[in-house]
This record gives structure tokens, sequence and C-alpha cells, in this order.
């Protein structure tokens, strides 16, 4: 069969992804802001679906972060991954699962220098056995959890309790996907899709009902940009790129945005606020924003787990406009509530924002 | 010519990432720093090409390769396979190792990151860790973080978190063996010795500024020159 076009394009970016048993790692901003979601991604892989997926307490930060912010070398970052991967092999795994695009990005990189210089992997080897007594094995399979979740798409589908479709109108929900840059800008052939059509996302959308929407500023980053944002001179530059984003999206009307980096949800739902706080601008309908959410929320929600289980009020946007399309049922008063009901009381409402 | 051009290409960034550039900019043309400072990657790339020690060093001294927020957008669209966003990389490692960063007011900043990213990491393990993240410091986290940083214990107990506590799970307490290997992996890989240098040159120029250590800070932490900005 001859390729064209986008299908060509697909055909190069393939990846494998194994059905099942996984070391899995986690993110910093997505433990610090969403922690519900790499709950549920636990719950949905082991509990619903059957699968393996082994963490242990003593996997740390790959430093990704302290990197991008030139705060620590290429050596140091080098070390610690490979001090992940030893755990990796410790515990009798060759697939490993990371819940962060950041890392997933320096993972990569790491694993092309070295087999770019083989002999940087030997030094690190050395650095790796003189400060932890450990050795390392690379993985075979290096994973992002939403490829994962994109593998599971169709068996998450299959037990569907709602899906991406307006219960009122009947027609697909309109879903803005956004990729974190370093899952494929870097290095294309490792994210599924590449870095043109990454469709990693656009997958779980069309397993679960939704409509993809495709804008001029889809590939923008959404402006985390590292010291651009932990610095407050600098955060113009973080909030600028969304806005841009937003400006670009906002013509197509979308009802969802469902991304796979940690800190985009973050960036993208919390930049929506400051934007309507001094504007007065507002993305969404009647005033509220566009609700972002984490794959694992989308997830979530479409296996019917309960908003407020997932996470979602903890999101600066509501999600109840979303949730009422969906036909998804909730309780308003147990929003804020915390275990077992207990009364920690709510947030201050916005001013502008709905 | 060509001292610090050498010192460059000892680091592995820039040996993957500059061939020859053709200066097409399309680098410049998807950048988002470039949009938002006056930044043109493309002539850090052609800077850095030319081996020219002089015109090197004033980069490693200006606010320039500050600006990059290592997107990596650049990485795809370079028809060379350049990579100008690991090369201003590999640019600040040595502006940093050289003590040029401080020459310059966002290269300054690099005092405040070092100081609260490492210590995130040899303190807890995370690069973020939420009690250290404040809604004072990060109005923009909204009301909402407002309200889950005076709950922070109830609300992750309610998400199924296990902040700071044992075993597996989200926000866990690392176990203090493991704290000690990135420690070693510090000392060991030159992270310690960065952490201090440019500990050092902050409090040197805080004191050449005039200024307290907090007033330093705080300046680097909330001032910027509005001659940075596209406009």
């Amino acid at each position: 069969m001859i390729y064209e076009g986008k299908q060509k394009v697909w055909s190069d970016y393939q990846k494998d992804i194994p059905d099942d048993h996984y070391f899995y790692v986690r993110s910093c901003i997505r433990q610090s802001f969403f922690p519900a979601s790499e709950v549920t991604f636990l719950d949905i892989t082991r509990n619903r679906l059957g699968k393996d997926i082994f963490e242990t307490e003593h996997h740390t930060t790959c430093g990704g972060i302290a990197y991008h912010s030139d705060t620590i070398p290429q050596e140091t970052v080098m070390t610690i991954i490979a001090r992940q991967f030893a755990l990796m092999a410790k515990n009798g795994y060759e697939n490993y699962v990371c819940s962060c695009i950041t890392s997933f990005g320096l993972y990569c990189e790491t694993m092309e220098t070295w087999r770019e210089f083989p002999e940087e992997e030997a030094r690190i080897k050395d650095i790796l056995w003189k400060t932890c007594k450990l050795d390392f094995a690379k993985p075979k399979y290096l994973i992002h959890a939403s490829d994962l979740v994109y593998k599971y798409r169709n068996l998450i589908a299959a037990q569907a309790k709602h899906k991406l479709i307006n219960v009122k109108t009947g027609k697909p929900l309109k879903v803005v996907e956004h990729i974190g840059c370093h899952y494929s800008k870097m290095f294309p052939s490792k994210g599924v899709g590449g870095a043109e059509y990454p469709y990693v996302l656009v997958g779980m959308i069309e397993a679960w009902g939704g409509e993809i929407v495709d804008y001029p500023e889809r590939r923008h980053c959404c402006g985390f940009g590292f010291r651009q944002y932990f610095i407050k001179g600098n955060r113009g530059y973080s909030l600028s790129n969304t806005y841009k984003k937003f400006e670009s999206m906002e013509p197509f009307h979308p009802d969802l945005i469902i991304t796979n980096c940690p800190g985009c949800p973050y960036f993208m739902d919390r930049w929506q606020y400051v934007i309507a706080e001094s504007t007065g601008r507002t993305y969404g309908e009647e005033g509220h924003g566009i609700p972002v959410l984490t794959y694992e929320e989308v997830a979530g929600l479409v296996m019917g787990y309960d908003p407020w289980d997932l996470g979602l009020q903890t999101h600066q946007i509501d999600s109840e406009p979303l949730l009422d399309k969906m036909g998804i049922e909730y309780d308003p008063a147990q929003k804020y509530a915390g275990k077992n009901g207990k009364d920690i009381g709510s947030p201050i409402c916005p001013t502008c924002l709905k | 010519m060509g001292k610090y051009y050498d010192l460059l290409m000892k680091d592995y960034r820039l040996k993957e990432g500059l061939n020859a550039c053709i200066n097409c900019g399309t680098c410049t043309a998807v950048c988002p720093a470039a949009e938002f400072y006056r930044y043109d990657p493309r002539r850090i790339v052609d800077i850095v090409q030319s081996k020219d020690d002089a015109e090197i060093e004033k980069l490693l001294r200006s606010d320039t390769i500050w600006y990059c927020g290592e997107c990596m957008s650049c990485v795809t669209r370079c028809p060379r396979k350049n990579a100008p966003g690991l090369i201003v990389m590999a640019l600040r490692s040595l502006s940093i190792d050289l003590g040029f960063f401080i020459d310059s007011e966002k290269g300054r900043q690099q005092y405040l990151l070092s100081k609260d990213l490492c210590s995130n990491i040899l303190d807890y393990g995370y690069c973020v860790y939420p009690r250290r993240f404040d809604y004072a410091g990060h109005p923009e986290s909204g009301r909402i973080w407002e309200w889950e940083e005076k709950h922070l214990d109830d609300v992750f107990d309610r998400l199924g978190g296990n902040l700071d506590g044992d075993g597996p799970g989200v926000m866990r307490k690392i176990p203090q063996e493991d704290l000690d290997e990135l420690k070693r992996i510090f000392d060991e890989t030159g992270a310690t010795e960065r952490m201090e240098n440019v500990r050092k040159a902050g409090e040197r120029k805080a004191e050449e500024m005039g200024l307290s250590i907090e007033e330093f800070s705080s300046k680097v932490y909330n001032e910027t020159n509005p001659k940075h900005l596209n406009q």
C-alpha cells in the first residue's frame, strides 16, 4: 500500500506500546496540582483494566524542571535518570511509564545522548555505582502515561458510562487537544503520531465520541517556559502564550481542552482566570472559561467516576457546564467537601469569571 | 579565536544541536520567546558558529540567552536539524560556569531559581513541592489555590494523595536514604558546586549593588526592565 500525505506521516510515527507490566514514575507538577489524576490513572489501569503497573516509593523527581531552568548540569539529571532505571531493573521490569512530559522528553534526550555517545553512558554508569551502588539497564520500552491511556482507549470506551457527546443536542463535543511540547517536538519518532500530527490525544477523543478542533495555534506552547514562570517578573511570557492560544481557539467554541502534560492544564486553567479578572475577557459560554482537563480526568468522566473524586473542584475554571453537557450527575454541596464530607470551607469566588 | 567555542563544544548538547546553520530564520519565526522578547535565536546560532570569542562573550554576559523558554519548538522545525534550544542551554551552562550570568538582569535570576529548585530536590526529592508553592508569591494560581494552600492536608486526603506519608503514593515522603543518594549525585556531578558558585555570585552582586540579600532576592524575583520586551 502506498501512503501519502498525513497517512504517510502517521505511518512513520507508529509507536510500540506494550500491553502490560510497567514500572511507573510520578510527576512533580501533576502530583502537586492534579493529585487525583495519578490516583485515577492507577485505579483505571490496575483495578478497571487489570494491568500490572508497579510503583516504588524510592523513585524521585527526574530533576527535569531544575535542568530546564538551567540550575543543574546534564550529568546530574542523567545520573538521576540512571538511578530510576536501576530501580526499574531491580524490581524486575523493562517497560517504563512516566507521568510527566518534561521527564519523558528528558528520558528521550538522555537515551539519545547515550546512543550517540556510548562513552557518556559508561561514565554515568560509573557515577551511579560510585554514588548509589546501583547498576542500571535501559528500558526496553519508554512510554508516557498518555500513550498507555491511548493504547487502552477502546477498552475504556467499552466501559463508558458517558461519552464526549452533548446529551441535549446529540452532537459530539468540540474538543481542543493540547500536547506538551516535550512529548514529541524534540524527538518526533518517540510520540504517537509525531510532532506534526500527534495522535495520542486525538485517538482518545475519537474513541470517546468527541470532535477535534483544529485551530491555527494548535501546536503553540502553553507558555510554561520554566524560568519564564518561576520568576514573577517573567510571567508575562507565560501569560502571553496562553492568551495567544485562547484567542486563536475561541472562534471555534471548544467545549473542553484535554492535555497530556502536567503543567499545561495548570497554566491554561489559571491564565484564563487572570485574563478574565484583569480584562473581563472569558472564552467559554456565558462568562465561564473553557475547562482544561488532564487525560486521566477525561477518562475518569467517561468511565463514570464522581467529578469530585477526580479533583475537578481544584481547577479554577468550573467544570459544571461540561458535566451538564455530558449528562453527568454531581452533588454541588459536596464539591469542596473534605474526606467523608468534612467541612473545609470553600474558595472565594472570582470577580469576573463565573 | 575559538576559546569559548571550544568550551561550548565540550557540551554534548552543542555536539548534538549544532550543524551548519543556513540562517533561514525558521527557528525565530516559530519561537514563542521571539514574539514576546527582543530575541532572535537565529542570530544566537549564527554567532556561535562564527566562533568569534568577543561576540560569544557578549552573549554569555547578556540578557539574550535567558529569554528562551526551552519549549524546543525550534528543534522540530529546523530544516538542517539544528537545535537552537539546546545551544542556548549550553550557552547558559557556560555563562554560569564562567560567572558571567551575574552581569545581566535575566541571568541574575539564576540565584533564586537555583536556591528554590535545588533545595526542593535535596529536601524533598521533588522539583515542585506544594507546601513551598505559596499563593502570595503566585497570585495567578487563583482563589482555588489560596483555598487549597490553607487546607492542603485535607485536599490531598480527599483526593487519595499521600502527602508526606510513608510508602508509595501521590506526594509521598521520599525516604531519607533516597534523598542521601540524590545529594551524593549532586556532589559527584557538579550540581552542588554549581549551586555554591551561583549562591556566592549572587551574594557578591547584592553587596556590589548595596542591597541586603532579601532586597536583592525581591528585586530579582519581581522586577523586569521593559527594554526586554518586543513592543
